[in-house]
């Protein structure tokens, strides 16, 4: 399972990454590596659980997969004096297309997710907790496995945790092929044996959460990060970024990058290095258009990307999202119908069914995006495209149907004269893909 | 119908969760039901059921939503390759033509050997290591150029022609045999 060395150069800004060579992944190596030191010292100070979430807060660390909720914030929505089992739920459900970090994190450095997660339970006087893991990664899942009994066995985890009166219990739950049980009810429901449909919200999970008990749910690498933090604290790790943007944080790059991986960069680096960091354009060939943070955020023209830096308020500000980090870059060769007509076939293909606007939206955007594909399109099908996505973003549940909205808007925006090519002309204006 | 070996391995799965909540362990159980029956049959989801004391329809219910359980008997192997946008940037569909090829299927279908099914799959989570795909479920493989693909479909028609890889062919059950 150990990838080739190349993969794991996450660059020189590396912190959560740093010094991991793909088989280095055991406890004693993360100890080795200042591991746990953290959860040590919060054991044996018996540190105020408000300290840690003022620390986080101070950290700006904002969720790493894809809305960017700031962390601290919503660790401090769980009820403190509740009776009863509480849960802290790790969504390492990764499933975005162009998203790939999460597999890393857990299958080079999975104490990291496990000491954040014990301490956000402590933080938020949690006992019980699940990692949910992509049904697709079962190596990963069985290191996963093997780390948690580990962590259990060196007393880390368990009952009255190195002789505190912190008891934290902690499990895998593996997945078995659903995208919308990233969506973080769905994951709730799908712990509970469930089909993964969302929920209605509110309430919201930190009142009503797994079996109905407060819950908390964070992504993979927010927790990997919060052991970070916890160790060095709030403000070092405010300005490895920027105000508001703090940390790093891990890029997958893929598509025609010469080397597609994962990167770890200070927020706020600009566009320009992260790509030369994924060795440049495959061939040399020209940057046409980037989606920055996974399939569901808006697609940005090249010229754009190159302009702008990577974090939150500046991908916002570009057009798009940082979303879950996953940075796809297209070249020239690529016909801009075709990368949506595939696109708009997953969120079909994914749609949990529960809402109408999404079950026949998705099919009604990807059924459209095909007979413009195969040469069938009307002009005023773009006009159509336009108004379902409308009809669909803010009138569901949960977030896939803005997931499948959101790539049409922003094709049809910035490449419409692609569009109309295809339907004037019934074929690309590019080569199709090689 | 359920095996020691495979009731041992639900056991487990069921001291993770709170003992009122034995259907959290659904999902698990119905994998390792597949990894040794090939499929989920009625009377294999209805085992499930009584043994997690759950009402047949929520197994079923769980079984047909997520999509890497088997509906339907498979081939010996069940390959499905990632064809989504970021995979299909890095050569997963001529990845998945070459396979087609060699295989003589389109996706969904079993070969009449009854070695292989082929599937589209959409993503892994896996973008940077593309053409991706996956062998039952279980094992992963990455960068699969043409050269690793016809390895690897050799490596598993000589394990097949050893009875390795899942039992679940069978032509009566309208299997799709092209």
């Amino acid at each position: 399972m150990n990838a080739p060395s190349e993969f794991l150069d996450y660059g020189p800004d590396a912190v959560l990454m740093a010094g991991l060579t793909g088989s280095n992944w055991r406890l004693k190596d993360y100890e080795a590596r200042g591991g746990y030191e953290a959860l040590r010292r919060i054991l044996a100070e018996k540190t105020p659980p408000e300290d840690i979430i003022a620390e986080m807060k101070k950290s700006a660390l904002r969720g790493r997969g894809g809305a960017g909720f700031p962390t601290g914030l919503k660790w401090s929505f769980m009820p403190k004096n509740y009776v009863g089992d509480k849960y802290v739920v790790c969504n390492s459900d990764e499933g975005e297309p162009g998203t790939f970090k999460d597999r890393d994190i857990l299958r080079y450095n999975p104490h990291a997710v496990i000491e954040g997660m014990a301490i956000g339970a402590y933080a938020m006087r949690a006992n019980r907790g699940y990692n949910y893991i992509h049904g697709e990664i079962w190596d990963t899942y069985l290191r996963c496995e093997e780390a948690v009994e580990e962590a259990y066995a060196a007393g880390l985890l368990g009952a009255n945790i190195l002789g505190s009166d912190f008891s934290f219990h902690l499990y895998n739950h593996h997945g078995f092929g659903a995208y919308i049980c990233g969506e973080e009810t769905a994951l709730l429901e799908s712990i509970e044996g469930k089909k993964g449909q969302p929920r209605f919200k509110p309430p919201f999970p930190a009142s009503f959460g797994v079996y109905g008990k407060p819950t908390t749910i964070n992504n993979t690498e927010t927790f990997a990060a919060a052991a970070w933090i916890a160790r060095h604290g709030g403000e070092a790790f405010l300005n490895l970024g920027r105000p508001n943007n703090g940390g790093t944080k891990i890029f997958s790059v893929s598509g025609d990058v010469a080397r597609p991986g994962n990167f770890e960069v200070k927020l706020g680096t600009p566009f320009a290095t992260l790509l030369e960091m994924a060795g440049g354009m495959r061939d040399g060939r020209p940057l046409k258009a980037c989606i920055p943070g996974g399939s569901s955020m808006p697609v940005l023209p090249g010229e754009i990307m190159l302009q702008t830096d990577m974090d939150y308020d500046s991908i916002a500000k570009a057009g798009s999202m940082l979303g879950s980090g996953a940075v796809i870059v297209m070249n020239d060769t690529r016909c801009m119908v075709r990368s949506l007509l595939r696109l708009s076939y997953f969120y079909f293909e994914e749609s949990c069914g529960q809402c109408t606007p999404c079950r026949e939206g998705t099919g009604w955007l990807w059924r459209m995006v095909h007979r413009i594909e195969h040469g069938e399109g009307r002009m005023e099908d773009l006009d159509v495209l336009n108004s379902v996505s409308d009809n669909i973003i803010g009138r569901t549940i949960c977030a896939l149907g803005d997931a499948a909205a959101m790539p049409v808007k922003s094709f049809i925006k910035h490449f419409r004269d692609e569009f109309a090519y295809h339907i004037e002309h019934k074929r690309c204006l590019v080569d199709p893909y090689v | 119908m359920l095996s020691a070996d495979l009731t041992r391995k639900i056991d487990r799965e069921l001291t993770k969760y709170p003992p009122d909540q034995k259907q959290s362990a659904v999902m698990a159980a119905l994998g390792y039901a597949q990894d040794e029956h090939g499929w989920l049959s009625t009377d294999l989801m209805d085992a499930v059921a009584r043994y997690l004391d759950m009402p047949p329809v929520a197994v079923y219910e769980v079984a047909s939503f997520y999509t890497m359980y088997n509906m339907r008997p498979q081939g010996r192997f069940k390959v499905t390759i990632c064809t989504n946008l970021p995979c299909a940037l890095s050569g997963a569909n001529a990845a998945a033509n070459h396979l087609k090829e060699k295989l003589g299927v389109d996706f969904n279908e079993t070969t009449a050997d009854g070695k292989f099914t082929l599937k589209e799959g959409e993503c892994m989570g896996a973008c940077g290591d593309a053409p991706v795909l996956l062998v039952n479920d279980r094992r992963m493989c990455g960068h699969m150029s043409h050269a690793k693909l016809d390895e690897l479909v050799g490596e598993l028609s000589a394990a097949a022609d050893r009875g390795e890889g899942r039992p679940g062919f069978d032509p009566e059950h309208g299997i799709h045999v092209k």
